[in-house]
């Protein structure tokens, strides 16, 4: 039985598929058999993240409508053996996905896979609610910043009671924060949240803290999981909160503002534009 | 250093007044959220149980169901009585 793993957050643009594909990425470096899904109807994103929307032929809605076999829609990343994509459908019926159809997938996919990692769009509508309902544990991705806080508590309450665990009577979804976007210079000037501040509001196991880094960009630009720029602060922040996934211990990095000498302030600009894949 | 420490203490920064605003309308919206994680099943039996001490029921004839969304739910409890008996035991 593979462990299904939903990542969400409420509001948009926070980074849930830029962590989707790291994640899923990080958990297939380690070994494990992984498939991502696109749960974003209508607004397939996760194929161009992954590098692999020109291999786009069947589509998540194929497959519960039975228009194409799951193996046909199932894209095989590049770079990992163990790593598989199901891209989101591009239609515009938001119905497209049942609770009937969603399941049967899922089962299907829980016997080839040891992880499940269910891409949710924004918002708390249906496909939101898709995404999380046969979730066994939900990543909350979350900025330091008040709307992304607040949304993600709403979503906190969806999860307690929206699930498939919580109707069953069976618990429901372990819970956790990943925080992203965050600038260590600025909660030491006082003007974005720390990310003991969100932890304290939201009361949930902290995962791991992922900086602004220009690293992203540059990593969706070219269709690479950022976690494979293993020489980047939101790579190896990633690799980390991967690692806690995984139940090691690993100590929180990128938390702590930097103390940085004249000649690395001098040089700061260009060492933050250095990728290396 | 303890001058500059000053000036920042006696201002709130924005982040502090972003703490504070999210604490209060964070708690607000969790204390209209249904608490969860209970055990339908158990009511169900809890109920008929306590039911069954005052009136003849068909154990069969009873539902219970919770219907939640975001910010509210609703726990509806049907019980039909059997049309022979209606009168009430009194224990």
């Amino acid at each position: 039985m593979a462990k299904i793993i939903v990542i969400t957050s409420g509001k948009g643009g926070v980074g849930k598929t830029t962590t989707s594909a790291a994640f899923a990425t990080g958990l297939a470096m380690r070994g494990y058999r992984t498939v991502v899904i696109d749960f974003d109807v209508g607004l397939r994103n996760l194929d161009l993240i992954m590098g692999c929307e020109r291999r786009v032929v069947y589509d998540f809605v194929n497959v519960i409508n039975q228009e194409a076999k799951l193996a046909q829609a199932l894209i095989k990343d590049k770079r990992l053996e163990n790593l598989y994509i199901l891209p989101a459908s591009q239609t515009r019926d938001k119905d497209a996905l049942s609770i009937e159809g969603v399941e049967k997938v899922l089962n299907e996919l829980s016997q080839e896979f040891d992880f499940i990692v269910c891409d949710s769009p924004a918002g708390i509508e249906r496909g939101a609610q898709m995404a999380m309902y046969f979730a066994d544990t939900a990543i909350i991705v979350t900025n330091p910043e008040v709307s992304s806080v607040r949304d993600s508590d709403r979503i906190l309450g969806i999860l307690s009671s929206k699930t498939k665990l919580v109707e069953d009577g069976r618990g429901s979804p372990e819970e956790f924060l990943l925080l992203t976007r965050y600038s260590s210079r600025r909660v030491a000037t006082g003007e974005m949240l720390s990310v003991n501040d969100v932890k304290e509001i939201l009361a949930i196991r902290l995962l791991g803290v992922i900086p602004e880094s220009t690293a992203v960009l540059n990593a969706s630009n070219k269709g690479t999981p950022v976690i494979l720029y293993d020489q980047s602060d939101a790579g190896q922040a990633y690799t980390d909160a991967v690692s806690r996934f995984l139940g090691e211990n690993v100590p929180h990095r990128f938390i702590e503002e930097e103390k940085r000498g004249i000649l690395k302030r001098i040089f700061r600009r260009s060492r933050e534009q250095e990728t290396v894949v | 250093m303890s001058l500059l420490d000053y000036f920042r203490n006696s201002r709130k920064t924005s982040a502090n007044v972003a703490k504070e605003r999210l604490q209060i309308i964070v708690s607000h919206e969790r204390s209209r959220r249904p608490q969860n994680n209970f055990n339908l099943d158990e009511l169900q039996q809890k109920l008929i149980a306590v039911i069954s001490d005052y009136l003849h029921i068909d154990k069969n004839k009873f539902t219970v169901e919770l219907e939640r969304d975001a910010d509210r739910s609703i726990l509806e409890l049907n019980v039909t009585l059997p049309e022979e008996v209606q009168q009430v035991e009194t224990v």
